[in-house]
């Protein structure tokens, strides 16, 4: 009788797991639990009563109210902004649907920050070109609108933020049986009642998880409220996180703040990721198939065009209007000049691009950051998905839980998590250099990669990987002929996911440049609180381009391949 | 000489023990299936015979090497156990043409070119794929694809090939010409062949040997098609082979009654015990309808016209049972009945079984 031993050295899969828990220990496990050690244990000792006080000081209440605040009016406007345009652009005659449908995704591309600083020039209150508009012409005596207001961050965020719901609710009107609502009308329920009995519950875990997912956004977004808030005083969660680091340097005062709103953060996120699955949770897809179906259209008629008048103005004020005057703006020779022919020029531009080593570093930082991060968290997060998804070990249910950290941690956090880290305390020290921004990018975007990555895998059936193995391929074989050639589309969509954002990324570089480490995000946000707007908006206008390009190319190519 | 011997194999996942126990050998250049209910773990026996999954206990030799034992700590992995595999859903590369599909096993086997490219072709046109060898899978018709599969299996020259339910997922007409294609190219190429399906037609079509698993993933029978047809070792079997009826008899002395009433069982094998409630098990086909004559005397509950055959549901004292004949039959013997009209019931094969272990086929 033969007997082969079945153990030959450590196979792949130990390999591969270890490997994994690694990356997400490292990268986003340690920084988070480095935050909450911080925010609880004071001198070695655990301590509450100092939360109790530092959540109590005036500031930070009020920042926590205002995350709150700000948080709410976006999510409720968004919903409300969001899923009427869905419904305008499913479920109706509206001429030039899909055109519109199109245009309303476009504030996915556009970074809100850009879009906030747009904004400060339309209608801050003294300078802005609306409000003097207004003001010269009309004879007003003080602004038609102040932009540094609770108000004015709110309709900004919810300009640049309702593509979530929208694409959410769209996506769930087109899937929906339309026999559901044909039922209905054949048992004498009117259009009105049909849409209130029927079709809005049908779609209201699509409006609700959108909504969370805005609300998640929001509480944790800094671009908006940095360009328009701190200007009256208004702080929220990331900014205050900010602002406190960056005035004392990193004082330990400062951090521990820091670290305390950071864990408000991340429960709260938690909390919102954990209500989202719940939501989504309970069969949804029996009733909203995976088929696209010819939906019941509601005539319009003698709306349809003043809605299709609504919807331009719509597009037209909050995408072109703002884009327009942040290129125009950065043609100007001095800000505050009128928009004439004398005064417009690219020389600002040409600056920005050949000669200014301030945006030229930035522009190059960005570009490299961006590719860095994406080739090294494509690369992880399929790895990781791997093991989640098709390997059968033990410890596998600790890689599924920290593969669901990058997703519950916001920007900010990351950002403060990585200082804690990555600043010496523990043998490394990466702090002013590009390195710790590259780190933090990676932690940033790992959900992206791991979501794109484990779809991808989703689809390749174990069967595929089990047939190589009875064919003669040992583990390592399979996943390079068979796995990875199948999952190549997720790969590449995971490195567009990551490299495309992380090219207007702001919250997690503002927090940890120096004066060489710039990025696009930060050259832009910077000139601008230096009052150098002419050239924060020429560097905005060329990361737009930049932007519009890249999600251009992506779109051609992903229609190509089908995916 | 067997080619796989299992021995005490168990399996369990988590609380659910899908095998414990189970022993099973299968002989060297034969065709054999395992049958069973869906859900019974006859794929979980397959994939531990591939090595997809470990064992709790017991050992698999595959030609009298050991590949599983935990044990002994052996485990042999699916690539070092030189089987053919051929899965449900086809599993066909879909990056690769149907050239390197097949050729896939033998590149890692590292053969030379001249000679793969020969025996790729040979077993594609073997198996009738001659001419698509540059093909997608995705241009590729589900027939096909099963096709490129069982080539892919075969082309490494396997002593033993699986075959997890290969037909099931094509339509009626191919699954009849297919069943028939796997039978002649194992006859063809004198290789083992194991089985897997819970469709009696085909493993009664294709086997030289059969085992019929029950639902808890035990054996309850292993052997011929024919054996197991006409000689199923208890109810379950026998109900698992197709349409059954079972008719409850009384022992009264000597006599057996039928149902509820007194009408004596036409037939002269009584049971070889001494039970006093006995369940005769027939097929629709074993049993002989009249107008008149000796028999049981019943009514016609239900007449179905079914095309081609007649149905009908049958009471006699309480009794039901289900016969069809041929359609032409029926006319031709004035045997078409109407809905209430009385027959007469004979048999032609009756196997006995004692009520108490019929139960169990409630369990199916």
């Amino acid at each position: 009788m033969k007997r082969i031993a079945g153990k030959r050295g450590i196979g792949a899969a130990p390999i591969i797991l270890f490997l994994s828990i690694a990356i997400l220990v490292v990268v986003v496990a340690v920084p988070v639990l480095l935050i909450i050690f911080n925010a609880f244990w004071v001198n070695g000792e655990f301590n509450v009563g100092d939360i109790a006080k530092i959540l109590g000081e005036p500031d930070t209440y009020q920042a926590l109210i205002n995350s709150l605040i700000i948080a709410s009016g976006t999510t409720v406007g968004s919903t409300v902004v969001g899923t009427f345009f869905a419904w305008l652009v499913t479920r109706t005659d509206l001429p030039h649907k899909r055109l519109m449908k199109g245009m309303f995704l476009v504030p996915f591309m556009l970074p809100s920050f850009i879009g906030a600083l747009a904004w400060k020039m339309l209608l801050s209150p003294r300078a802005g070109f609306i409000n003097r508009f207004f003001m010269l012409h009309f004879g007003f005596d003080g602004p038609l609108f102040n932009i540094y207001s609770y108000a004015g961050i709110v309709m900004v965020e919810i300009m640049y933020l309702f593509p979530f719901v929208f694409i959410q609710v769209c996506g769930a009107l087109e899937r929906m049986d339309p026999t559901l609502e044909e039922s209905a009308r054949i048992s004498g329920a009117g259009l009105f009642t049909i849409t209130r009995k029927i079709t809005i519950p049908l779609v209201a875990p699509s409006i609700l998880s959108g909504a969370l997912l805005i609300m998640l956004y929001s509480m944790a977004h800094f671009g908006t409220v940095a360009m328009l808030g701190i200007e009256n005083g208004i702080f929220n969660i990331p900014t205050l996180i900010y602002q406190r680091i960056h005035q004392s340097a990193g004082s330990f005062a400062s951090i521990r703040t820091g670290t305390v709103l950071a864990t408000i953060l991340v429960v709260t996120a938690a909390f919102i990721i954990w209500l989202q699955g719940k939501i989504l949770g309970g069969g949804r897809y029996q009733i909203i198939a995976g088929k696209s179906f010819r939906p019941m259209e509601l005539k319009l008629r003698g709306l349809r065009f003043p809605l299709l008048i609504l919807c331009v103005a719509y597009i037209g004020f909050t995408i072109v209007l703002p884009t327009a005057v942040i290129f125009l703006v950065g043609g100007l020779k001095t800000y505050g000049l009128a928009f004439t022919w004398e005064n417009l020029s690219l020389d600002n531009y040409k600056f920005v691009l050949f000669d200014y080593q301030l945006t030229k570093d930035a522009i190059w930082n960005s570009v490299t950051l961006g590719l860095g991060a994406a080739v090294i968290t494509m690369f992880a997060g399929v790895m990781i998905s791997y093991v989640t998804v098709k390997m059968k070990v033990r410890g596998k249910g600790i890689l599924e839980f920290l593969g669901m950290l990058p997703f519950s941690v916001p920007g900010s956090v990351i950002a403060l998590g990585v200082i804690l880290a990555w600043s010496g305390k523990y043998g490394v020290n990466l702090y002013n250099t590009v390195w710790i921004i590259l780190v933090a990018y990676i932690a940033r975007y790992m959900a992206f990669s791991l979501k794109a990555n484990s779809a991808a895998l989703e689809q390749v059936h174990d069967s595929l990987v089990e047939a190589a193995r009875a064919c003669g391929a040992s583990m390592w074989q399979a996943l390079r002929d068979i796995v990875l050639p199948l999952v190549r589309p997720g790969m590449l969509a995971a490195f567009f996911l990551i490299f495309l954002p992380s090219l207007r990324e702001l919250t997690v570089s503002i927090m940890l440049y120096a004066p060489t480490t710039r990025t696009i995000g930060v050259a832009i946000y910077t000139l601008n609180e230096d009052g150098e707007t002419v050239m924060s908006a020429a560097m905005a206008g060329i990361a737009l381009i930049l932007i519009i390009t890249g999600q251009t190319l992506i779109n051609r190519f992903t229609e190509k391949t089908g995916g | 000489m067997d080619i796989i011997r299992i021995e005490g194999v168990a399996k369990a996942y988590g609380r659910l023990q899908v095998h414990r126990d189970l022993t099973l050998s299968i002989r060297k250049g034969e065709c054999f299936t395992l049958l069973g209910p869906s859900g019974c773990g006859k794929t979980v026996l397959l994939r531990l015979i591939a090595g997809f999954e470990s064992l709790d206990a017991g050992r698999i030799y595959i030609d009298d090497t050991l590949v599983s034992d935990p044990r002994a700590g052996i485990n042999l992995s699916p690539d070092s156990r030189n089987l053919g595999v051929v899965f449900q859903d086809y599993a066909v590369w879909p990056h690769m043409t149907v050239f390197g599909n097949v050729a896939y096993p033998l590149k890692l086997a590292g053969v030379t070119p001249s000679e793969l490219n020969s025996r790729v072709g040979e077993t594609i046109a073997l198996v009738g794929l001659g001419g698509l060898e540059k093909r997608l899978p995705s241009e590729l018709s589900g027939g096909q694809q099963q096709r490129v599969a069982l080539a892919r299996a075969l082309v490494a020259k396997p002593s033993l090939m699986l075959l997890d339910e290969p037909l099931t997922n094509l339509d009626a007409n191919l699954r009849e010409e297919m069943r028939f294609e796997i039978k002649e190219l194992q006859r063809k190429l004198g290789i083992t062949v194991l089985y897997v399906t819970p469709d009696q037609e085909i493993a009664l079509a294709i086997s030289d040997r059969m085992a019929v698993m029950d639902g808890q993933g035990r054996i309850r029978q292993t052997g011929g098609p024919w054996d197991i047809f006409e000689r199923p070792a208890d109810p379950f079997v026998f109900n698992f082979m197709g349409i059954a009826n079972f008719v409850p008899v009384r022992r009264q002395g000597g006599d057996f009654l039928v149902g509820g009433g007194g009408q004596r069982l036409p037939w002269n094998h009584p049971p070889g015990g001494d039970a006093p409630d006995w369940v005769a098990g027939f097929r629709p086909s074993d049993v002989v309808l009249a107008r008149g004559g000796e028999g049981l005397r019943g009514v016609v509950r239900r007449a179905s016209f079914l095309g081609a055959m007649m149905d009908y549901l049958i009471d006699i004292d309480g009794a039901s049972l289900r016969t069809s004949l041929e359609t032409h039959a029926a006319l031709a013997d004035r045997l078409m009945f109407a809905e209430g009209e009385s027959c007469v019931v004979g048999f032609r094969n009756l196997i006995w079984f004692d009520a108490r272990r019929l139960g169990e086929v409630a369990k199916r």
